[in-house]
């Protein structure tokens, strides 16, 4: 495989793939389990969590209503503080410009921190293309750099590797790329961690260009917000002479105080823990450092324009719904051949790359199967919305998109190849209350494959209680 | 129409009509609960980092007892530090006291055994340590490379909340936040405590 996510097959296809790679289903149900456990102990710490929630939604609400003005706010800030801030419409012109950016600085070697927002864009391939090479310094991103290989969660990149794989692809690939695994080395996790801080150390203190995302940026001080674990964020933050940051127009909160509620809200729904390890922030040039803001659109203001849609911009990238969705656990990251993988992929992804109008990030190419298919790749259980720290209603999102672009057989298709429901009892029965509790987003008509059939025929409606829930209650209808 | 003005013109359209959504007021801090040193130990001890409660005039000894046992011959004192502190660190027999004035290159700080600091706020709820750069923490890259750091809170900076800290803190300053030692679960979810940041941190609360 590849570095790039273009021109994969449909989530079909993929799904069907994965559901038979038992290392990645193993792996999987141990993280997205260990995970979940950690999430409800520190949520329920706090008695302020749905507080905290409505606050997290309600303040991302409020930028989004007020995008232009926020921004205009930020790149006042930046500016002020020594920053250069640069506008990028689409893919093509972010890359463009941090490609002239690094040129500009005489450099052809980058590091850079875990970035969803790069990675979307494909800004390594576009910088390799040009004679620059980017490192990433991740360690589940290196892993999967090194072994030429596709991230598949948004929070362990590399989940679908287990540790002797890890080793194979130090000893073989390390060399290759800068200073090598040592050759004794076992597959104990702590000596694969230090052969990566080896490696890795080499490079921070030759580096001079460094590239970053941001978790946050806030528009009335100009200042933008790294969590991380590693440190690897910090040595890029801190060591290079250059620092460029590329990210979302979303990714806003309007007041320094507003970042109380997502530090409480994000590393609780992310890696279940009260505080991520290192948090960096900054204002412009920080300590004499040449500081460079790129603000990326590439289809986000063609999901603010849709109503229903647009909520999915709120989106903090916790992964916190991956970590409950059924049909991810089976399937993994790698079945929704996106950047943004399990749920927020499903409604995040096509719609970025505009669902059904022929939007420049569509770059006229329509929608793709896979896109199509990506709505589907979902059984609307509603565990998404109840985990999501700011409140995205998922499975709503999900209906909406169905029924927005039609597409023949992509749901029977997603289903049946994710085979994920009718095989265990429990997720059936769990399936039909959820569905119950959403019967509100079912439209009257069916979208897709069931169109031509509901034209003419009611959707039967979902009893608010299933007859498995009602046998239980009434022992078999003797109560 | 540049890329800028076009970004600007397709929020305004996308959001043409729209519900408007009024900002919440910044919620109030909680009130502070008198058990914010005992907390702000005890989460931080949750993070697998050594921790300290001292009296107040009695922390320079704990600073030599920590610098023994680890065995650390070259440590960096940041500027600002209070005289005490740097006291205890140059008494300390075999020590070697490393300022940075000139400043050092990242090179020379991969070279040091670890760095004694102060903090800019402690936070009780989640057992962070904030650093703003200020007197008696340094640049950035001081608390960075090397393998060891010793940091010290006293009682009247620590917050009982998140929301407490960020209101005091500034910024306009270059903040770290610090929750336990480096960490990665990036291989099979095992954890394993430092990667690039100071493996060991260790801290003392000043009562
Ligand atoms: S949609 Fe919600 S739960 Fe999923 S990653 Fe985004 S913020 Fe987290």
């Amino acid at each position: 495989m590849s570095g790039t996510f273009l021109g994969m097959p449909a989530f079909p296809g993929n799904a069907a793939a994965a559901v038979h790679d038992s290392q990645l289903r193993f792996n999987l149900r141990k993280a997205t389990r260990t995970i979940r456990g950690k999430r409800a102990a520190v949520v329920g710490e706090l008695p302020d969590w749905e507080e905290l929630r409505a606050a997290g939604k309600a303040i991302k609400d409020h930028t989004l209503r007020n995008l232009d003005r926020h921004l205009l706010r930020l790149e006042e800030a930046v500016t002020r503080a020594g920053g250069r801030v640069h506008w990028a419409a689409d893919a093509a012109e972010a890359n463009r410009i941090v490609a002239e950016l690094v040129e500009a600085t005489g450099e052809t070697e980058v590091v850079k921190v875990k970035s969803m927002a790069t990675q979307e864009i494909g800004l390594n391939e576009a910088l390799a293309e040009r004679g620059i090479t980017a490192y990433e310094t991740d360690l589940a991103e290196l892993i999967v750099q090194l072994g030429d290989d596709l991230p598949s969660h948004i929070l362990v990149p590399a989940i679908h590797r287990n540790r002797s794989e890890i080793r194979e692809i130090f000893r073989e690939k390390m060399g290759q790329w800068g200073r090598a695994a040592p050759g004794d080395l076992t597959d104990d996790p702590r000596a694969l961690a230090e052969a990566a801080r080896l490696h890795l150390r080499e490079r921070f203190l030759s580096s001079k260009v460094a590239i970053s995302g941001a978790n946050f940026m806030i528009a009335e001080t100009g200042t933008l917000v790294v969590l991380e674990s590693e440190g690897n964020g910090r040595m890029c933050l801190t060591l290079p002479e250059t620092l460029i940051s590329v990210v979302g127009i979303e990714k806003l909160l309007p007041r320094w105080q507003d970042l109380e509620v997502f530090l409480q809200l994000l590393p609780r729904s992310s890696t279940g823990e009260r505080m991520n390890p290192y948090t960096s922030t900054w204002t412009g040039a920080a300590e004499g450092q040449e500081f460079h803001l790129v603000l990326l659109d590439n289809g986000r203001t063609d999901v603010l324009a849709d109503e229903v849609g647009r909520q999915a911009l709120r989106c903090i990238r916790c992964s916190a719904c991956l970590n409950v969705c059924p049909v991810y656990e089976r399937v993994g990251g790698h079945a929704y051949g996106s950047v943004y993988p399990g749920p927020i992929g499903a409604i995040l992804t096509p719609q970025l790359h505009g669902m059904t109008r022929a939007t420049p990030a569509s770059h006229g190419r329509g929608i793709s199967e896979l896109d199509a298919s990506l709505p589907y790749a979902s059984s609307l259980c509603g565990a998404c919305f109840e985990a999501c720290p700011v409140a995205i209603d998922i499975p709503e999102v999900l209906v909406h998109l169905r029924a927005k672009a039609p597409h023949p057989r992509s749901e029977r298709l997603a289903m049946r190849a994710a085979g994920w429901v009718f095989d265990r009892p429990v997720r059936l029965a769990r399936t039909q209350r959820l569905g119950g509790r959403l019967r509100r987003f079912v439209p009257g008509r069916l979208p897709g494959p069931g169109a031509a059939w509901t034209d003419t025929r009611d959707v039967p409606d979902i009893p608010a209680e299933s007859f498995r829930d009602w046998w239980d209650r009434t022992e078999g209808g003797t109560r | 129409m540049n890329s800028r003005e076009r970004i600007l013109a397709r929020i305004r359209t996308a959001v043409a009509g729209a519900p408007e959504v009024a900002l919440v007021p910044a919620r109030p801090p909680a009130a502070a609960t008198g058990r914010e040193v005992e907390l702000f130990a005890e989460r931080v001890a949750d993070y697998r980092a050594v921790v300290h409660v001292a009296e107040p005039g009695k922390e320079g000894a704990v600073i030599a007892e920590a610098l023994a046992r680890r065995g650390a011959r070259r440590v960096v004192v940041p500027g600002g530090l209070p005289r005490e502190w740097e006291r205890a660190v140059r008494d300390h027999p075999g020590c070697e006291v490393v300022t940075d004035d000139p400043p050092l290159s990242a090179a020379e700080l991969d070279a040091v055994d670890g760095v004694v600091t102060g903090c800019a706020a402690g936070i009780a709820e989640t057992g962070t340590i904030v650093l703003d750069a200020g007197p008696g923490q340094g640049r950035r890259v001081l608390t960075l490379m090397p393998d060891y750091h010793l940091c010290l809170v006293r009682a009247g900076q620590i917050a009982a909340g998140v929301p407490q800290a960020v209101a005091a803190l500034d910024p306009a300053r270059p903040l770290t936040w610090i929750s336990g030692p480096s960490a990665t679960s990036d291989i099979e979810l095992d954890r394993v405590e430092g990667v690039h940041g100071p493996r060991t941190l260790e801290v003392i609360v000043i009562r």
